[in-house]
């Protein structure tokens, strides 16, 4: 719905073939946002489905949980490999941190639906109210993901013994902390690879929409909309944030739930 | 798009209290969602149930942000549909992956 738009339909001046009006009944900026997201949509896709298909290649583990250990012969248990929370060290806390990190970008998706809503009713105050709080969401969100990767990064206190072909072409036996793109105390090399490549593009995506989001809220704190007549700018930017949401609700699914 | 006037006031609507009843409770709904999905992960046993019900689930999600959040419903029936339409081979896709990513697991071990 653009609602303040006034080229809807046929123009009177050029007809319907003459240019200016809107196909779909959907300003160009809103329409060209949607069919980036579509694109955008289909690279998650490959992404997520292939994870999907190479963790089904590999077996299971199987095992009672109170004794898993990581081992590249078997895919790891998420509960198991994510179940550490900021500040209480060597606390068992399975996908609570990422439970909560759930709640923050669901929570910021509400408040960027405000805004849009705020934004139809040409609400300044309101739309800087609720721009801000998102932004604080996809802040602190990203805040948690550059801890969460830090600590997959480095591991747990006791690391696993892997054996596994290293930088040099050697096969060697070790233990090993943390993960990288070689090897991982986790799982297979797979799992951290692409722990790494979609989570890493999530967040990319995450933090280009932060920017966003301050680009707009700044706008609309100046009063930048309120000149232009209108706050599509703000429609915008939210079909964007909530795709950044859709996507991460599939992340969590197949990641740390599956 | 054309803009009528440059007045640096526009007119204030109120707040339509329906209206954002209805985010809170998509927002509630997508909440709901997400625990059942997280009691469901520490419940029921781990395989081809759980995971079919996870994604489930999870375009059931999915739906709601897409709908309510986005507003894909408000948007005319050609637009709908050529945003729609092309995800349904997405399913596809997952189906095919899915089970080729099986059957190698046969074929290694």
């Amino acid at each position: 719905m653009s609602a303040h738009s006034t080229a809807i339909g046929v123009s009177s001046k050029r007809g319907t073939w003459g240019g200016g009006n809107e196909p779909l009944k959907a300003s160009y900026g809103k329409l060209m946002m949607w069919f980036f997201l579509l694109s955008d949509i289909f690279t998650f896709a490959a992404f997520l489905i292939s994870y999907l298909s190479i963790r089904l290649s590999y077996p299971a583990y199987n095992g009672p949980l109170d004794s898993f250990v990581g081992s590249n012969e078997y895919w790891p248990v998420p509960e198991l490999v994510f179940e550490a929370v900021p500040f209480l060290h060597g606390f068992h806390a399975p996908l609570v941190f990422v439970g909560i990190m759930t709640f923050i970008l669901i929570s910021s998706s509400v408040t960027m639906v405000l805004a849009v809503e705020a934004g139809h009713r040409n609400d300044r105050n309101d739309v800087v109210k609720w721009m801000l709080w998102t932004m604080v969401g996809g802040i602190t969100f990203l805040s948690c993901q550059a801890w969460e990767w830090n600590h997959f990064i480095h591991g747990t206190d006791t690391g696993s013994i892997m054996t596994y072909i290293n930088s040099l072409s050697r096969e060697v036996t070790e233990t090993v902390f943390g993960a990288n793109l070689v090897v991982n105390e986790y799982g297979p090399p797979a799992f951290a690879q692409l722990f790494f490549f979609i989570t890493g593009f999530h967040g990319f995506h995450v933090t280009i929409g932060v920017v966003l989001l301050f680009l707009a809220f700044y706008q609309a704190a100046v009063g930048v909309y309120d000149r232009r007549g209108h706050y599509e700018m703000i429609e915008k930017i939210g079909l964007y944030w909530h795709f950044v949401d859709l996507v991460w609700v599939f992340v969590f699914t197949l990641f740390y739930l599956i | 798009m054309e803009i009528q006037d440059s007045k640096s006031t526009l007119q204030v609507i109120p707040r339509n209290n329906e209206k954002i009843k209805k985010i809170w409770k998509t927002a509630g709904i997508l909440l709901a969602i997400t625990v059942a999905e997280f009691v469901m992960a520490f419940t029921m046993e781990r395989g081809l149930l759980l995971y079919a019900l996870f994604i489930i689930l999870t375009i059931w999600k999915a739906k709601y942000i897409m709908m309510e959040f986005m507003h894909l419903g408000d948007e005319v029936k050609p637009l709908f549909y050529s945003i729609i339409v092309p995800l349904i081979f997405l399913v596809w896709l997952l189906i095919a992956l899915a089970k080729e990513g099986t059957d190698i697991f046969m074929m290694r071990w």
